[in-house]
């Protein structure tokens, strides 16, 4: 019997992306616990900048639900604006970047802002925010989403922000200088990409979750790891600290209530 | 000295035209000037742009009361919940009028709005490239550095007619203090033709001559200061009061068809007459719930000589 919910398999799983001397562009929801667990466990040294003109070295003192909470500026070490912390970004000085998706594809573009494409818009959403600058700047790069065969598609219709566009040295080509996507983790298992053709692979799957099941949601032909592990699951410390940061369950526990 | 202190009224009708654009929710999630949109809203203001880097909830509202003609931003809806519906039937209906968007990151509209501060024709930058938001009508054009020979994206500027500064405190002269995460607020305010600060406090001069690092924009920019305690609520005003988390809950889930929408605006923003009506329509309760309750009070620096 699981004793956690997969979302908080997936801030475990962000959480150990996240080395002791990394800068991290954090964002927001379960990156945001990622980063808070990483840093009372394995990175203590760990920096957080928040693209709205914070950098934290220490979890803020409460829950947080956006990074504009008062929490989150109380015991800050810097406030300052965008400007600054996209400064950052782009000249080269943060290591690792978390952001999420609406649809993601094989090479790991992703589309935040239409669904069906700009000119045949079926589904407006949000846009970009800061996740295009993070995609295209940061040097390591996480996507953290839900893994739907809706989701998982062939090909973006509209690229927010970009992987490795249809794959090979695209990034270069079309002068990116970060890296792209180093791993995308879902609800289902961790995936990750190849180092020449640059398209996604299975890497590990969650405890309960079976291949068949990863490759039924998938929305093209995955390709799959020659040792595919099995995820680690949370520990009991790694749990407790999550819990004390999401109190009330509402990003981790599917509770969408304060009260 | 000119007269700078203005009620809400006054300063919204006096200084947004319909058609202008229009800077506001400048420091994201915080700071958001609801009291300013909702004031916007029952002057039936038309045709506005909005400018914004996310806007969490607020373009939301102008968009669905039908003030906007064009919305100019890297994000809009409801951060902790996801989509603003009213964006969405916009783009996809028309509903409840055809909007047109330009998509921006974060970063790109922060440049956009320092090449108005800074009154030149672009600023290059390393994002954008490859990616769905160059090309079409969008505003972005691509070049090889003449130094480097990189690609290169460009973004133009962006002059709005007018920006929204949602502050702490400033003086009646304008000047104007902000501590927290301060997003694109500078930037927009140096770039704007005209400069509206709303504050919890009207403070002295010698407040802000006491702490000059804290200004982020000085009076001679600014025409008009209007007092308004709780303007940004339900977003967090750091040291007044901090995020009513449930009020984008409840928004989200009252504003998913048009009929809903319409009733949450009946009782919110045309059902009250000013803030201090809807504050009590909050109620006191959740307000005091709100309050500050763990002060960390900075330790004063001498800036003498």
């Amino acid at each position: 019997m699981m004793d956690y919910t997969m979302q908080e398999l997936m801030v475990v799983a962000g959480s150990r992306e996240i080395r002791d001397d990394d800068v991290v562009f954090v964002g927001m929801r379960l990156p945001l616990l990622a980063f808070q667990l990483a840093k009372d466990t394995h990175a203590p040294h760990a920096i957080g900048i928040f693209e709205n003109g914070i950098l934290r070295d220490v979890p803020a003192g409460d829950a947080l639900y956006t990074m504009g909470d008062t929490p989150n500026i109380e015991g800050a070490i810097w406030t300052t604006s965008m400007m600054d912390i996209m400064s950052l970004l782009q000249n080269g000085r943060v290591s690792l970047g978390f952001i999420g998706g609406a649809e993601v594809d094989r090479f790991g573009n992703l589309n935040t802002t239409y669904i069906g494409g700009r000119e045949n818009v079926r589904v407006r959403l949000p846009g970009s925010g800061g996740g295009s600058d993070i995609a295209s700047l940061s040097k390591r790069l996480v996507i953290i989403m839900n893994h739907e065969k809706r989701r998982f598609l062939r090909r973006v219709s509209y690229i927010t922000s970009p992987g490795f566009g249809n794959g090979g040295n695209w990034r270069q080509r079309v002068g990116l200088r970060g890296r792209g996507p180093c791993a995308v983790i879902t609800n289902k298992g961790i995936l990750r990409f190849d180092l020449h053709t640059k398209e996604m692979v299975l890497d590990s799957v969650h405890p309960g979750v079976t291949v068949e099941e990863i490759l039924e949601n998938t929305g093209w032909h995955l390709r799959l790891a020659s040792n595919i592990q099995e995820t680690k699951p949370p520990t009991k410390t790694e749990l407790r600290i999550i819990r004390k940061y999401d109190p009330r369950g509402f990003w981790t526990q599917g509770k969408r209530t304060f009260r | 000295m000119e007269q700078k202190i203005y009620s809400m009224k006054e300063a919204v009708s006096q200084f947004i035209e319909d058609g202008d654009s229009v800077a506001m929710g400048t420091a994201l999630e915080a700071a958001i000037p609801f009291a300013v949109g909702h004031e916007i809203i029952r002057q039936g203001k038309r045709d506005l742009t909005l400018i914004g880097p996310i806007s969490d909830m607020l373009f939301d509202q102008l968009i669905g009361s039908g003030c906007v003609k064009k919305v100019v931003a890297a994000w809009v809806g409801n951060v902790i919940m996801g989509v603003g519906y009213n964006m969405r039937r916009a783009v996809e209906v028309g509903v409840p009028r055809k909007i047109e968007a330009e998509d921006y990151t974060n970063l790109t509209i922060s440049l956009a709005l320092y090449a108005g501060a800074m009154g030149i024709p672009f600023v290059p930058t390393k994002s954008l490239l490859g990616t769905g938001m160059m090309g079409g009508k969008q505003p972005f054009k691509e070049m090889e550095c003449p130094y480097t020979k990189e690609r290169l994206a460009l973004v133009p500027p962006l002059k709005p007619d007018v920006a929204i500064v949602q502050v702490q405190r400033a003086d009646e002269e304008g000047n104007t203090h902000f501590w927290g995460g301060s997003g694109v607020t500078k930037e927009a305010a140096l770039a704007a033709r005209k400069v509206i600060v709303v504050v919890e406090e009207v403070v002295e001069k010698k407040v802000i001559r006491n702490d000059p690092n804290r200004t982020i924009v000085p009076g001679f920019l600014v025409n008009a200061v209007v007092p308004e305690p709780w303007g940004a609520h339900p977003s967090p005003v750091q040291g007044y009061y901090n995020r009513d988390h449930e009020k984008y809950m409840s928004y989200h889930n009252e504003s998913r068809d048009r009929d809903g929408y319409l009733k949450w605006l009946e009782k919110w923003v045309f059902g009250v007459k000013d803030r201090k009506e809807y504050l009590k329509l909050v109620g006191e309760e959740k307000t005091k719930s709100l309050l500050v309750k763990r002060h960390r009070k900075s330790i004063p620096v001498d800036f003498g000589f």
